[in-house]
């Protein structure tokens, strides 16, 4: 049973990944071509999901899409882990210093803050845009690593390993990168699962709004929101992307439970 | 058996009984007012919600865009065609009672042409010299320059007729002369007019009318779908239209407004101030395709900065054919053989959204990139409009006979050019109908050659009102619902 979720997980996740790849090679239709005669048909043969309201191919949309959201999510997650860990990491090896203090409050700080919201209000500043999307999604991703790198390394501190390694001279920072990391990483692994699918929603949501990814590049909230009016129209052009968003989304939670069974050792401990 | 049957009968006497008395309607229009003074701000909303309903001017526009006598029953032009002498209908009062007279429109004429005047349209008033009283119910109009358009300009929503005591606070409660009274405004919802019973001229067969403002097309759509509202003007999804056609419940209107829907283009940004590089955009637009795409049929191909529903329109389309090799070719010419990269910045309605996208994929053609940056409505105003920062856009002119504002080298799309502001000037001091006529063609023909903007098409509007509704304007000649000629069947 816990396979399978691991499996699924992996399964939905291999063909987003494999979508988006392949998107660079090939495409069934450009996606920069307008053609109004041939708007809004459902599934045929030549358009195997259909057209929408501009006459693209709906699937070539989608798949270009799909790049998009892969980089957006996957370019927060590296800036949330690039900034959020090595936070943590210094605050639990100076942790009650004045540092852990600013650090840790810090982070209270921006976790006090509905992440979407900011992320509206950092766009509407800055202007919308994938690149400021990406850096306000990645801002969010800084708090979550930092906590969750500072709570797992807090208690290492404590273990006999890690005082032998100062017993014999390692400065704080060699500890922290060669046996707190590793100790840690299945954890960020894991968050950074699931960080990536929130990342797919939170772009998906800002795309909606209209600070996202901007015209004519696609994106999938932006398929949904232009889509909404024509439901009743052409409820495929609707359906379609937010079906791919469901997809993903679920595929990367159900991957990122499968790999936290398999990769917390406290949960591994308590089935054995 | 007998009895159930009688009182079947009844009961159905009584529901059409009912169903023909109904004397109210409900109206959605998709933007709220901001406030409630037609006089101080350029906001369509408040003419939808306000103009003929609540406040009147000395002259008013029909249906049709014609200019009819309103407060004024007539009015006589001199010899020197320099002072208007208007006579004011008897018996007019104000909401609150007070009496409406030659003072009053004095006191409105003098408030919207002063210098620290927020009138919107102060260009209209510009050749008043002096609005003098002769006698209550005569009012005498004495122009600096001749000026034929007058009693058109004095139709205009800005141009009502207030009084000295209220008009402070039309803003919040607008007292006019109107059929109707204004009763209740429930921001972010609803305002609520009454008929009001000491009304001057002919009674309007409805006693109360809602506006409710609906900005989301969705909510538009269930809203109207729904039967929520009698009647949506200017219905904001035109791909739903068809939905409507094909139900008996409904009927649907198609109109023309005056707004015509160009691609302003920065004149002074280069590459725009060469116009073989204007020209070049002209023919790389695909006029069908942006009408059929981004409003689902909706509208009217223009190639000029005129009407098409105008006597005096010229048809200038020709000349901006699209044709994408010529575009090209025009291109090298200007020395922009691989194309060049510019902004597009597109404030929220649908034509723009959709129509840039559109007109993105149609410039790429021709190998001219775009960024497109969707604005809402107050960054637009701020960006391009007063920032003039923008090498394309696309917005609707939505007020009449606007022709004039390319005499404006400082407007938004910086188009300066003397001879067509000598134009305009010859234009104003004109009054022979057949001159005017001629003026006016050159005029259209004038910016159709010289590619100021590309000119896309006609604004259309539908209404899609309840079956049983008539009487609602077809077309949009100034923005309006003028609810003193609906009634039901």
């Amino acid at each position: 049973m816990k396979q399978l979720t691991l499996i699924c997980g992996a399964v939905l996740t291999l063909v987003f990944f494999a979508v988006a790849g392949m998107s660079f090679l090939w495409t069934p239709e450009p996606v920069d071509i307008v053609n109004i005669p041939a708007r809004l048909q459902t599934p045929n043969l030549t358009n195997w999901l259909g057209t929408d309201h501009f006459g693209r191919d709906i699937l070539s949309m989608l798949m270009v899409g799909a790049r998009t959201s892969l980089a957006v999510a996957i370019v927060a997650v590296v800036i949330g882990m690039g900034l959020g860990v090595p936070l943590g990491l210094i605050a639990a090896a100076n942790s009650g210093s004045w540092l852990d203090e600013v650090i840790s409050r810090t982070n209270d700080l921006i976790f006090a803050f509905p992440s979407l919201v900011i992320a509206i209000l950092i766009t509407a500043i800055s202007g919308p845009g994938a690149i400021n999307a990406i850096i306000a999604i990645g801002i969010f991703n800084i708090p979550v690593f930092a906590r969750l790198s500072r709570a797992a390394a807090l208690p290492l501190w404590k273990r006999e390993f890690i005082m032998a390694a100062r017993v014999a001279g390692k400065s704080k920072a060699r500890i922290s990168g060669e046996h707190i990391l590793p100790n840690i990483a299945n954890l960020l692994i894991v968050q950074g699962t699931i960080q990536f699918s929130l990342g797919i929603l939170a772009e998906a949501g800002l795309s909606y709004v209209g600070l996202g990814a901007q015209p004519p590049i696609p994106s999938w909230g932006r398929m949904l929101a232009e889509s909404q009016t024509m439901i009743t129209l052409a409820p495929h052009v609707a359906i379609i992307p937010g079906c791919a968003i469901v997809l993903t989304v679920l595929g990367l939670n159900l991957l990122g439970d499968g790999l936290r069974d398999r990769l917390d050792p406290k949960l591994r401990s308590t089935r054995t | 058996m007998t009895l159930i049957r009688n009182s079947f009968l009844a009961s159905c006497l009584f529901a059409s009984a009912a169903f023909a008395q109904q004397t109210d309607v409900t109206v959605a229009i998709q933007l709220e007012p901001p406030h409630l003074d037609p006089t101080s701000a350029a906001a369509g909303a408040i003419d939808s919600v306000l103009y003929t309903n609540v406040f009147e001017g000395l002259t008013k526009f029909t249906k049709t865009g014609a200019v009819v006598p309103a407060l004024a029953k007539s009015w006589d032009v001199s010899e020197d065609g320099l002072t208007y002498t208007f006579h004011l209908n008897e018996g007019v009062t104000f909401h609150d009672g007070s009496a409406m007279d030659a003072e009053d429109v004095k006191f409105s004429l003098d408030r919207a042409r002063a210098e620290d005047s927020t009138n919107a349209q102060k260009a209209l008033f510009a050749q008043i010299a002096e609005v003098t009283v002769v006698d209550p119910v005569t009012v005498e109009i004495t122009l600096s320059e001749l000026n034929g358009n007058l009693p058109f300009n004095l139709a205009w929503g800005d141009a009502v007729i207030v009084a000295p005591e209220s008009a402070d606070t039309n803003t919040q409660t607008p007292v006019g002369t109107g059929p109707f009274a204004f009763d209740t405004w429930v921001q972010g919802d609803r305002i609520e007019l009454v008929q009001f019973d000491a009304y001057w001229g002919e009674k309007p067969a409805l006693t109360a009318a809602t506006f409710k403002f609906i900005s989301d097309p969705t909510a538009a759509f269930s809203a109207t779908m729904a039967q929520d509202v009698d009647a949506f003007v200017g219905f904001p999804a035109p791909e739903n239209i068809a939905i409507f056609e094909a139900d008996p419940r409904f009927q649907v209107i198609n109109g023309s407004t005056e707004g015509e829907t160009i691609l302003s283009t920065n004149n002074k940004m280069p590459p725009f101030d060469n116009v073989k590089v204007r020209e070049a955009v002209a023919h790389a637009i695909d006029r069908q395709a942006i009408i059929d795409g981004a409003m689902f049929g909706q509208g009217t191909p223009i190639g000029t900065h005129f009407a098409p529903h105008n006597p005096d329109y010229m048809d200038f389309t020709a000349s901006s054919a699209y044709d994408p090799e010529l575009s090209k070719k025009l291109l090298a010419e200007a020395g922009f053989a691989d194309g060049f990269t510019t902004t597009l910045k597109l404030p929220p309605p649908s034509y723009a959204r959709r129509g840039g996208e559109i007109i993105a994929a149609q410039l790429r053609a021709v190998g001219i990139e775009t960024e497109i940056t969707n604005l809402e409505w107050a960054q637009w105003l701020e960006e391009v409009f007063r920032g003039k920062d923008y090498g394309l856009t696309i917005v609707s002119h939505t007020e009449p006979f606007d022709i004039g504002i390319y005499a404006r080298p400082d407007y938004y799309f910086q188009y300066d050019n003397p001879e067509f502001q000598d134009l305009m000037a010859e234009l104003t001091a004109t009054t022979d109908p057949a001159k005017r006529s001629e003026l006016l063609a050159t005029a259209q023909e004038t910016i159709a050659k010289d590619y100021v903007n590309g000119y896309l098409f006609q604004l259309g509007v539908a209404t899609i009102a309840d079956a049983n509704l008539q009487g609602l304007w077809p077309d949009q000649p100034t923005q309006a619902v003028d609810l003193t000629g609906v009634s039901w069947k």
